[in-house]
């Protein structure tokens, strides 16, 4: 099955990135670097956004489209890349997410057939 | 054949439903297409075993009525069940394979409420009106939660297997928590009546006897059914005739079932000597040192704060603490208990057991007037009728 992990960044971990050092980030990006290396037999498709504040959102169901600044959502945890993944079932994604070792949140979903 | 009673119906479907939903997720392939011809059997069974009687190989007619219903949805819509077209359908049961059935519908990324109903209508038989009524929730609410759950089992790609070894620990207290939610809203909603409704407490110790018989070597499955066990052999002391709680200094112990206790001793300490202690462990160990004491005042209190002291850093709650104050009474006094429960009494001010207790402490150090207000602070935050006609005795004697 094929599943889209979609990795949510919280304002704390953002916050906590900007304040690292350089050699500290540094070795924040190898793990993730690493962890794509692990899996890569298994991931299909994968992209970091640039951040939120670059979002423009389109409505398109109040007549004329309205386009506005910035995300869909305001909230405090946005998505901020995705990677999509193969895998036999929900907890071979559960076991491949739990080892993502940057931002703090995960949503799996599956593909629609 | 004979005419079954009320229990026995609620125990042949328990011992078969669940077998036969194992044996027909592996056949057909497809969990939620199983669990429809299940839920089909168990509704013919439940109305035409109590006119006709109990068939003499229950497990055969269950699956001649599932099979029989699957190739006629197969006619029906063959278009949508393909599936269940490719199955060569055998002319007996398969093999019984419950555990993994247990282990997908308790699956962590089901919520709670869904992996109770699940459970009790795969594993147990339950009727979504059976469901329903145990749970004081409309019918449709269940209902919705069942077809919610299946659609994300197949959507969502659960898998029907027992869980890999390093998963095994967490899938397992996923499990455990759910037949103990079971065990727990059985309990506390018995009120001295024979049920005429589902006794869930039989539910949850048979669910915690085959969890313990498919997994013998994990010690908190024994430890589980051992608490389960404890419970249930005093069960016939906790009320008297007029269906009032009865505490447990007040019980009379000859009504508690000596064997059974012992029994469950035995399955505790067997237990033990795997060496990985856990929660359901030390409760059910705490539950057997009252269990096993010829009354209240040979109860090992010492025994049981060390068990809730073990208890408390394995797994810290605030009840726990007002559990292990209530035992440290006996140890050091009322006054070194009351300093343990007034430090609970921003966590708990919810929680009527800990007014109550309160009450018991004021009142053993003669503070009259703070019992009795504790007291009706505990009436007003308990529904259980038995529980309130319990707390309005004390405070009107007082």
């Amino acid at each position: 099955m094929k599943y889209v992990l979609m990795f949510v960044e919280t304002e704390q971990f953002a916050a906590d990135l900007i304040a690292m050092d350089e050699p500290e980030r540094e070795r924040a990006y190898a793990r993730v670097r690493q962890w794509f290396a692990d899996h890569h037999d298994k991931i299909t498709h994968h992209a970091h956004l640039m951040p939120a504040d670059s979002a423009t959102t389109l409505r398109l169901d109040r007549g004329e489209p309205l386009i506005s600044d910035g995300p869909f959502v305001e909230g405090k945890e946005i998505v901020s890349g995705y990677a999509e993944i193969e895998v036999a079932d929900l907890d071979e994604a559960l076991r491949i997410a739990k080892s993502w070792p940057a931002c703090p949140v995960v949503e799996i979903r599956p593909i629609a057939a | 054949m004979t005419q079954p009673t009320h229990a026995e119906l609620a125990r042949l479907v328990r011992d078969h439903a669940g077998r036969l939903a194992a044996s027909l997720v592996h056949l057909v392939g497809d969990f939620a297409a199983a669990e429809d011809l299940v839920a089909d059997a168990v509704e013919a069974a439940l109305s035409h075993w109590p006119v006709e009687g109990i068939p003499v190989r229950p497990d055969a007619w269950l699956y001649t009525v599932a099979r029989r219903r699957g190739l006629d949805q197969i006619r029906r819509e063959h278009r949508h069940r393909r599936k269940l077209a490719l199955v060569p359908w055998p002319t007996e049961p398969q093999s019984d394979d419950r555990l993994r059935l247990i282990f997908t519908c308790c699956h962590p990324a089901l919520p709670r409420t869904a992996q109770v109903a699940l459970t009790l209508r795969v594993v147990c038989g339950l009727t979504t009106a059976q469901i329903a009524k145990a749970f004081l929730v409309p019918e449709s609410t269940v209902g919705q939660r069942i077809t919610r759950a299946k659609r994300k089992i197949s959507h969502a790609g659960i898998p029907y297997r027992i869980p890999s070894p390093d998963e095994l620990g967490s899938r397992l207290a996923e499990v455990l928590a759910v037949i103990y939610l079971l065990f727990n809203e059985g309990y506390l909603s018995t009120d001295g009546h024979q049920a005429q409704s589902r006794d869930l407490t039989d539910d949850a110790e048979f669910l915690a006897t085959l969890l313990h018989g498919l997994m013998p070597t994990e010690p908190e499955a024994a430890g589980l059914l051992a608490l389960i066990r404890l419970h249930r052999a005093r069960a016939a002391a906790r009320f008297d005739t007029d269906d009032r709680i009865i505490q447990l200094p007040q019980q009379d112990r000859s009504r508690w079932e000596h064997t059974l206790i012992a029994d469950t001793g035995r399955l505790l300490a067997r237990a033990a000597a795997l060496r990985r202690p856990g929660p359901y462990q030390l409760q059910a160990a705490i539950v057997a040192c009252h269990a096993e004491a010829a009354s209240w005042e040979d109860t090992d209190w010492t025994q049981i704060v060390v068990l809730y002291d073990m208890l408390l850093r394995l797994a810290p709650s605030p009840v726990t603490r007002l559990h292990r104050a209530v035992a440290l009474r006996y140890v050091a006094g009322p006054a070194a208990a009351l300093v343990e429960v007034d430090a609970l009494c921003g966590d708990l001010d919810d929680y009527h057991l800990f007014h109550a207790t309160h009450a018991e402490l004021l009142r053993d150090l003669g503070r009259q007037e703070q019992a009795r207000a504790a007291d009706e602070r505990a009436l007003t935050r308990t529904a259980n009728p038995a529980e309130q006609s319990l707390l309005r005795q004390r405070i009107n004697w007082a």
